[in-house]
């Protein structure tokens, strides 16, 4: 027979036995609350449990204290666009370290979307992380950064987006022509953040550099556009289109 | 392609997903037309976007057709259309990590950095710095130079960024551009600044003194970018903090003179700083909150909720300073955002008075089903402090919380809860009836093991004092009834509390005992035997031993002493003895009115700091058969901070020895200390029996030596004596920048401080839960009983405070804490006697003139009273 522990050997003396200084069957937290992969695998079997403070995510969450921000031009978390289901159009993350698995990813993603679609509140706190966001018709654009992060900073990272893609589907700011022009959104997310930092905020100028056309309901116009400009480049392409 | 694509999607209707349905073999099997000749640019790019759009979905490509999907997209390089190239660049970055020998492209990416066409150049760094490592960085290091000071400012932007980037990577090589850097921060575009500023102190942050003068320079040139303001707010308030600098300080000017900048982004940014710097006074904080004040007004969501949460903040420790702001926060109760209404509330809750908290409590209750957990927190966290502040208004609280108990929520929200509760009823004795009824209806359906425990632990010991014990006795029998192992384990605890303390009860208890030795869980069944026997002798002294105090060891401790008689099986049973005593913890209640304490609290499962100094001295062969450590002390300054040598001293007390150990710091960096010891003279019997030298001591390496005393066997009662240390050692002058000795040395000396040993440092503080029944079970034997006038001592908590941390003893019954406007106090110590004799301490104390105190001593050791009485006069 396999020698169990007495239940006593199990509890922590640590936090409730700081409280009561006794020797009392208060359990070892399970594993860290937070849901986050590694520390749900840490059982309380495990030697080192996963505590609040060795999760990598900190749980800010729940005490929102904010100790002072370390100096950095990394900014942003995550960018993502989802449609009125919730489902994943586009998403970036840019700190590994925040959920590492694309399970996580997307139950993060669930988690704010069911949080966030019935209101249009702009701004929310969840999982420790300040997600600012902002709809239209049938998509979500949602911009994540950390719990002591300038909102402003991060409002403006998100409006940049939204007038980008505004301008680039002129104005059609839904789900069909979004997809419809997925380059050019991925581009525009390629100008506005790289690698966390925010490389631009000025729509103007990112719609400048990415130079995209539109590929729309208007595309005759564009047609005999190109013609007459000369641009004869993919034209073929675009009358196969029509 | 694309057409049939279309076709069909609006068939199906439109606003369906085009990319729904992509099968990753599909879209590999399509890319084979990137090797046609003459390349379709808008296929290609048709199937590159299907490509991303799969990475982003998660699919996951092998490394062989990544890498072959990789190798075919090189060849796209070829067409000239602007749009397909970045998405190549794109699909560069996506795949550099999964497919292999990215690095081909390298060629392709420096032409286009370096070329004509302006729109590639940007994206090109940036795709071309995510592929290249450290080796193939010096290749490029000219390219990337030129690219920071190139006048186009997306390319000098990407440049700076990627280098940022590969900071983390290769520091020394990017350390290199740094006047290029600098260089691109006077550029007129607003994000090059951000940007090359970021880089700059990213470059300089481990010299202070750089970091200073940069940030010198670009306060008085003024930058133009809102961005770069809040990283320089950012690096000022760090230097502020490091430096602990006053807020006279350039600095702090600077971050003030922000709070007038012309974007609200800085101001806030600004604002947040102020709010933020420890030890700020009222006044300097009033410009600050008044921006945040007029934020509260804004028409933008985000900006009002940054503004309530920097109050929020405020409030936490100015509360009249968020006074002003009052009528601002009112207005936002009703905010459609539940997030900015939860955070006004809560500001309301600590700045306002007492006459409001029944009308924001009811207005927060309307809506507290609506917002997440994370703010549910929040609120519990301001109710716990405003219980503190309003002992009066426990009810309101109290009915509030248990509604909020019965709501649904994850296991920190719980938590919170309970914690509020059960300090509001370790605070406030006439809440804890209300209190313990509304925490035993919570176990009734509470699926969290660790509360569920913990509540009926506080059951047990808070339960058999109330006029009627008898009715928790069904909600804790139910639990044996119901719940899982855990839980039924600790209610047999709990139910054992009961039996020992409540005599008429005690007949009841014992037959539920009988029932829970039945039990199918080992445990459950072990506890209800080993209750059951004791309760049958009762006996009062049983009873505190066994079923009140429990163990006072350190577990890791008794886990090492079992594993090592274990190991070597003697025919003496195993002593308890010989177990390092659990040090009891310093704090004992929760920390003032900081609500953040209730998540806070750390899960430590690390060996106390005593277990790791038990290890550390076991390991020294000196030290061998001293027995196990009793009680380490904190450390002792022997020397001035700012000294050649930095010694302190951490005192180790062990059944008859003491251990002396010196950390030692050599601060200067031109001398090498070798053979390093500390002398030690005592005034009293103490002897001197060893010295451990450190055998040396090289600059600002910290090294420990020993010194191993006995203490006076024949004279129990000399408890102190005073030691005058000196250090000696060799010295041996070196290089300051090799660290190379010279061949020969000399001894030299240090005097050290006058080191003390105390009654203090032979007590080990142990926490006695039930204080009345360990004084009965010591009994009166040894009883003395003295009075002392205190004539210095001018109020109660003062004496308190004193004889605590002269004695060195714990405070039970949280008798530490000295109710208002009272003219006396008894004060319950508990601790044990070097030697494992319990050794409790009652302390009469009435306030008059001075303060007087009758002390009566209680102890297992007619030794241990005399020495502490002596001691105290």
């Amino acid at each position: 027979m396999r020698w169990k522990p007495p239940l006593w050997l199990l509890y922590s003396s640590a936090a409730d036995a700081e409280r009561y200084g006794g020797f009392e069957p208060t359990w070892r937290l399970e594993g860290c609350s937070c849901r986050h992969a590694p520390c749900e695998s840490e059982g309380f079997r495990s030697a080192t449990v996963m505590t609040a403070q060795s999760c990598p995510r900190q749980h800010c969450a729940t005490t929102m204290d904010s100790a002072a921000l370390e100096p950095s031009l990394y900014t942003v978390k995550a960018v993502f666009i989802l449609d009125n289901d919730g489902n994943r159009l586009l998403s970036k993350y840019y700190d590994p370290e925040l959920y590492p698995s694309m399970k996580e990813q997307k139950n993060f993603e669930l988690n704010v979307f069911n949080k966030t679609h019935k209101a249009d509140n702009e701004i929310a706190f969840l999982e420790g992380m300040t997600i600012v966001y902002k709809s239209s018709i049938d998509l979500f654009f949602y911009v994540v950064g950390s719990a002591q992060e300038n909102e402003l900073m991060l409002m403006a990272v998100l409006n940049c987006l939204f007038e980008s893609v505004s301008q680039m589907l002129r104005k059609n700011v839904e789900k069909r022509t979004l997809l419809d022009n997925m380059d050019g959104v991925f581009l525009v997310v390629d100008e506005i953040i790289d690698g966390g930092v925010i490389l631009e905020s000025d729509p103007q100028q990112v719609i400048e550099k990415v130079n995209y056309r539109c590929l729309s309901e208007q595309a005759y116009g564009f047609v005999l556009f190109d013609y007459i400009t000369g641009n004869m480049e993919g034209q073929g392409e675009r009358r196969q289109l029509l | 392609m694309i057409k049939k694509f279309d076709k069909k999607d609006e068939e199906s209707g439109s606003g369906s997903n085009p990319f729904q349905h992509l099968e990753k073999s599909a879209v590999l099997q399509e890319a084979r037309i990137f090797n046609e000749t003459p390349i379709n640019p808008r296929r290609c790019l048709h199937i590159l976007t299907k490509i991303i759009y799969l990475l982003n979905q998660g699919e996951h490509f092998g490394t062989t057709e990544a890498t072959e999907a990789f190798f075919a997209m090189t060849r796209l390089f070829q067409s000239n259309d602007q749009t397909l190239r970045r998405m190549c660049y794109l699909t560069i970055k996506e795949m550099a990590n999964i497919s292999e020998d990215v690095i081909i492209v390298t060629s392709s990416l420096t032409k286009d950095m370096t070329g004509k066409e302006d729109v590639y150049r940007g994206p090109a760094i940036r795709a071309l710095c995510r592929i290249t490592d450290t080796t193939m960085l010096q290749a490029i290091e000219r390219y990337m130079k030129q690219a920071i000071v190139d006048k186009v400012p997306s390319v000098s932007s990407s440049a700076l960024v990627s280098s940022l980037h590969m900071v983390k990577m290769s520091f020394d090589v990017v350390k290199r551009w740094v006047n290029e850097a600098q260089e691109a921060a006077s550029s007129d575009n607003i994000m090059v600044q951000y940007h090359a500023l970021g880089l700059l102190y990213h470059l300089r942050k481990n010299d202070r003194l750089a970091v200073t003068k940069m940030l010198n320079k670009f306060t008085k040139s003024g930058l133009k970018s809102p961005f770069a303001y809040c990283m320089m707010i950012r690096i000022a308030s760090k230097l502020l903090e490091e430096t602990e600098g006053g807020h006279d300080s350039p600095l702090f000017d600077f971050i003030e003179s922000c709070l007038r900048n012309k974007h609200e982004m800085v101001v806030y940014e600004a604002a947040s700083a102020i709010v933020h710097m420890p030890n700020c006074t009222a006044r300097e904080l009033a410009p600050a909150v008044s921006v945040l004040q007029l934020f509260c007004s804004s028409p933008k969501a985000a900006l009002r909720y940054a503004a309530v949460r920097t109050l929020n903040k405020v409030a936490m420790k100015h509360p009249s300073a968020v006074t002003a702001c009052n009528l601002d926060l009112e207005n936002l109760i009703t905010d459609s955002n539940r997030s900015i209404a939860t955070l006004a509330i809560t500001t309301l809750l600590k700045t306002g008075s007492e006459s409001s908290v029944d009308r924001l409590m009811k207005q927060i209750s309307s809506f507290v089903s609506e917002i997440s957990d994370e703010f549910k927190v929040v609120v519990v966290q301001a109710i716990s402090a405003l219980c503190q502040k309003y002992p009066r208004k426990h009810s309101v609280m109290m009915n509030f919380l248990s509604n909020m108990l019965r709501d649904d929520g994850g296991f920190e929200y719980k938590r919170a809860i309970v914690d509020c509760i059960i300090s509001i009823i370790e605070e406030n004795p006439e809440s804890k009836e209300t209190g313990l009824a509304h925490l035993c209806e919570f176990i009734e359906d509470c699926e969290h093991t660790v509360l569920a425990t913990k509540i009926l632990h506080l059951l047990g010991k808070e339960g058999p004092r109330t006029p009627t014990p008898s009715k928790y006795i069904r909600f804790i029998f139910n639990r044996v009834v119901l719940e899982s192992e855990a839980v039924r384990a600790a209610a047999v605890s709990a139910l054992a509390k009961f039996g020992a303390q409540n005599d008429d009860l005690l007949p009841s208890v014992l037959v539920l005992m009988k029932r829970c030795m039945m039990d199918s869980d080992d445990e459950v069944r072990d506890r209800a035997t080993f209750y059951m026997n004791v309760l049958q002798q009762k006996q009062k002294a049983l009873n505190a031993a066994y079923i009140f105090n429990g163990l006072s060891v350190s577990v890791p401790g008794l886990e090492k002493s079992l594993h090592q008689y274990t190991l070597e099986p003697s025919e003496k049973p195993f002593d308890m003895k010989t177990v390092p005593l659990a040090t009891a913890p310093i704090t004992e209640q929760k920390t003032e009115i900081a609500p953040v304490a209730t998540s806070k609290l750390p899960e430590k499962l690390a060996p106390s700091r005593q277990d790791i100094y038990q290890e550390q001295l076991a390991a020294i062969p000196e030290f061998k058969g001293l027995g196990p450590l009793f009680k380490s002390s904190e450390p002792v300054q022997l020397t001035e901070a700012e000294t050649e040598y930095v010694v302190r001293c951490i005192k180790h007390t062990f059944a008859n020895h003491m251990i002396f150990q010196f950390d030692c710091t050599n601060t200067l960096n031109d001398q090498l200390l070798q053979r390093v010891l500390v002398q030690m003279e005592p005034s009293e019997a103490y002897e001197v029996l060893n010295y451990v030298p450190a055998p040396s001591l090289p600059y600002s390496q910290p090294s420990s030596c020993y010194s191993l005393v006995r203490l006076p066997e024949d004279d129990p009662t000399a408890v102190s004596c005073t030691f005058s240390c000196t250090m000696k050692y060799l010295v041996r002058d070196c290089d300051p920048n090799t660290g190379e000795p010279d061949d020969d040395g000399y001894d030299d000396e240090y005097v050290l401080e006058d080191l003390e040993v105390t009654v203090a440092d032979h007590i080990q503080k142990v926490l006695k839960p039930n204080f009345g029944a360990a004084w009965d079970e010591i009994g009166d034997d040894n009883e003395k009983e003295e009075t002392f006038a205190l004539a210095t001592v001018r109020t109660l908590d003062e004496a308190v405070n004193n004889i605590i941390s002269f004695l060195g003893m714990q405070p039970c019954e949280r008798s530490d804490k000295v109710p208002e406007n009272k003219n006396s106090h008894v004060l319950f110590l508990a601790g044990v006697f070097r030697g494992g004799h319990d050794v409790l301490v009652r302390a009469r104390l009435a306030l008059a003139d001075g303060v007087t105190m009758q002390v009566t001593v209680r102890s297992t050791d007619e030794n241990v009273v005399d020495v502490i009485l002596a001691s105290v006069g």
